[in-house]
């Protein structure tokens, strides 16, 4: 199918940007990507008064490695993401994740902005946003504000932007001590994720230090479970650990499973993929370590 | 609703088009309806068939996915750009020899596709596992394509390698 009719703009500028979406924000659709929106405007899903181009204002794809941050901007592509030297060294665990993110060829056009907004419980950028406790910075004209990722993902497909505000960029966490790994099951690779997790350890000597597990492809999300984390402190992940584990993640995950399709076997899967992910982790950093 | 109608300039296979379209015309309708490229083929207009990928500034990306304003200052390169006076590309010449395609409708975003690949020097691995995933071909089972983009591969790395004349694209027209 077509869209329906919209009108077009092409902001060269943020201020512009801003001023546009001040003035029109209720019936615009921002235009980044275009990976998950044109086919909400194809199949007419969507059918905004206004769609805003935002891919010729300049700068909005920086990407900036601070000490303890990584500052993304909304325009970056995930395919540049995945070639970014620096980034991959800084957060290696971005870089696993995009690898799961559709195909090569979608690649290239999707942004992170663009996936943030889009606020899909499936999708892999914000498991890893949620995992390397991720922040989302908005601009009006109002003001900025940032935003927790917490805060920011509050609903499926409905996050925390109001209609004048633009995602310019996001933050994430370095340096936070972990080992991260990022594993996705689906129906093909290139497919939309059934269950993905991104899952983080930290070893001191014969005990985890530090565990974070987050889950991707519930009914919302991305969702942290801190029930199953805290169950993994304190001494090593054995095989009676990683049972208990893998109950605790089917149990803490079936709340947010109910009513999906094939809801058992996701948080079955999931349980699976965490304890894969944290037996790796916890060997890997005993070879480092 | 009475919508404005934008200018897009752009290069197709390296000749410069001008024309004034609707801004919610895709790249592939431009391509197909707008300038008669009908070797773009649209299936799904959800990104997900592959069958009209084509090459933006040398990325292979979805055209139904880009509406047309979108491209405006680049250059585009569609399956037209493979044959030369009517002599296949080695890479549809593989295809041909290996019986990679049967109705052919996904074909061209596939070797589009692959040709992008090979001029990233992405590995034969990374085409077959990670680019060919994104075109659904229902006739031939993938087998036939795997083996056409196998042995037309090492044609199109050394193809690379070898220094180009003044002017010439890399890797096409072929010749």
């Amino acid at each position: 199918m077509k869209p329906a009719p919209f009108r077009y703009e092409v902001p060269a500028t943020l201020e512009v940007a801003l001023e546009l979406l001040a003035e029109h924000g209720e019936e615009a659709a921002v235009l980044a990507g275009g990976q998950s929106l044109v086919p909400l405007l194809n199949s007419r899903e969507l059918r905004p008064g206004l769609v805003i181009d935002i891919n010729r204002i300049r700068g909005l794809d920086s990407v900036e490695i601070g000490p303890d941050h990584a500052r993304i901007g909304a325009l970056a592509r995930a395919g540049e993401l995945e070639r970014h030297r620096e980034l991959a060294d800084a957060l290696p665990i971005l870089r696993e994740a995009l690898g799961y993110v559709a195909v090569p060829q979608v690649r290239a056009r999707t942004t992170i902005g663009g996936s943030v907004a889009h606020a899909d419980p499936a999708a892999e950028l914000p498991a890893v946003i949620a995992a390397l406790d991720g922040e989302i910075e908005l601009a009006s004209k109002e003001g900025g504000r940032t935003l927790h990722w917490r805060e920011f993902f509050r609903a499926p497909h409905a996050p925390d932007r109001r209609p004048d505000e633009l995602i310019v960029a996001v933050r994430l966490a370095r340096r936070l001590g972990l080992g991260f790994a990022f594993t996705e099951v689906g129906r093909r690779r290139s497919a939309p994720a059934l269950v993905g997790a991104c899952t983080g350890l930290a070893r001191n000597d014969g005990a985890v230090e530090t565990a974070r597990i987050t889950v991707a492809a519930m009914r919302s999300g991305p969702l942290r479970l801190e029930v199953a984390e805290r169950a993994l402190l304190g001494r090593a992940p054995d095989e009676e650990a990683l049972a208990a584990l893998g109950r605790q993640v089917v149990a803490e995950l079936a709340p947010h499973a109910d009513g999906l399709d094939a809801a058992a076997y996701r948080t079955g899967v999931a349980a699976t993929l965490v304890c894969r992910d944290v037996r790796a982790l916890w060997e890997e950093a005993g070879r480092a370590g | 609703m009475q919508v404005e109608l934008r200018r897009v300039e752009l290069s197709v296979n390296g000749s410069p088009h001008a024309l004034e379209v609707e801004p919610r015309t895709s790249l592939a309708d431009l391509l197909r309806h707008g300038l008669g490229y009908t070797g773009t083929h649209v299936g799904c207009e959800q990104g997900a068939c592959g069958a009209c990928t084509v090459l933006v500034d040398g990325v292979a990306v979805r055209a139904c996915l880009m509406l047309a304003p979108q491209a405006d200052g680049t250059e585009v390169e569609t399956v037209e750009s493979l044959a030369d006076d009517g002599e296949l590309h080695p890479l549809q010449e593989s295809f041909r020899r290996h019986h990679g395609l049967q109705c052919g409708f996904c074909t061209p975003g596939i070797l589009m596709a692959t040709l992008a690949a090979a001029r990233a020097d992405e590995s034969l691995d990374q085409v077959l596992e990670r680019v060919l995933p994104g075109h659904l071909c229902r006739c031939t089972g993938y087998v036939n394509v795997r083996a056409a983009i196998r042995e037309a591969w090492d044609e199109l790395a050394e193809a690379r390698a070898r220094p180009r004349r003044e002017g010439q694209p890399d890797l096409g027209p072929w010749r």
